[in-house]
């Protein structure tokens, strides 16, 4: 993977197919109003499969995977698939599709594309995509 | 190399660019603490991501033994035996406000 400097219009592309898009919406209008988590396991970036997790979190700001399931996932089940995680996600119930300071706080996979669902607009809930590292927050375009 | 007290230790994704990509590492150790000691020795840089100052597991680090959650136990304090497994694992964490 190159790590030098890119043109800033080389904006990533990450493939969100139809279905893991509706699959999150779901996921986020079910568990409102805490937030929802997931992921998406992959290959090479590509999504493959959806993997809905528990939020252990107390309260509705806030989420955090149950670190029984990743344990399980990350060296257990996603091995086994020959798949490694490509995208986090998480919803915002009332505020926008956009990382929180929390958020890039505690953005401790810079290996995957984090997937934010807004449910601000009930009826037009929102997913966007960004790379957080070192603190920076860059928005992929996604793509169906 | 495996031996009388060789301990797995489950490397994650994002930790593995301190292990060379490895995915597992054997260290020796009769505690995780020590354990987790031995891996910092063989792969500097390691240690300070999981522990803070004092030696405990910072808040947003969480470590299996043979799949139970060490903060449910003795913490780093726990014990091992040759053939346990360690798994270490960062959490996916965050919240819509500070």
């Amino acid at each position: 993977m190159k790590t030098g400097a890119s043109p800033a219009s080389a904006t990533e592309q990450f493939r969100l197919p139809s279905a893991m898009r509706a699959a999150i919406i779901d996921q986020a209008m079910r568990e409102a109003p805490r937030e929802c988590c997931g992921i998406i396991a992959g290959r090479d970036g590509v999504p493959m499969r959806l993997y809905e997790t528990r939020n252990v979190a107390a309260g509705n700001r806030f989420y955090e995977i149950d670190p029984a399931q990743l344990i399980d996932l990350e060296f257990r089940e996603l091995p086994e698939q020959e798949t490694e995680i490509v995208a986090i996600y998480h919803s915002h119930p009332e505020s926008p599709a956009y990382p929180s300071a929390t958020d890039v706080e505690l953005a401790f996979w810079p290996d995957a594309v984090f997937l934010i669902c807004s449910l601000a607009d009930r009826d037009r809930p929102e997913i966007h995509g960004f790379r957080i590292r070192d603190g920076a927050i860059d928005e992929v375009t996604l793509s169906p | 190399m495996q031996n009388d007290t060789g301990i797995t230790v489950l490397i994650p994704t994002p930790l593995r660019r301190f292990t060379g990509g490895d995915a597992k590492v054997i260290v020796a150790g009769s505690s995780v603490g020590e354990v987790l000691d031995a891996l910092d020795a063989t792969h500097p840089g390691i240690g300070e991501r999981l522990r803070d100052d004092s030696g405990q597991l910072r808040r947003f680090v969480n470590v299996f033994v043979n799949g139970q959650n060490i903060r449910d136990g003795e913490g780093v304090d726990t014990r091992l035996s040759a053939g346990d497994e360690v798994g270490i694992i960062p959490a996916m964490a965050g919240g819509t406000s500070v």
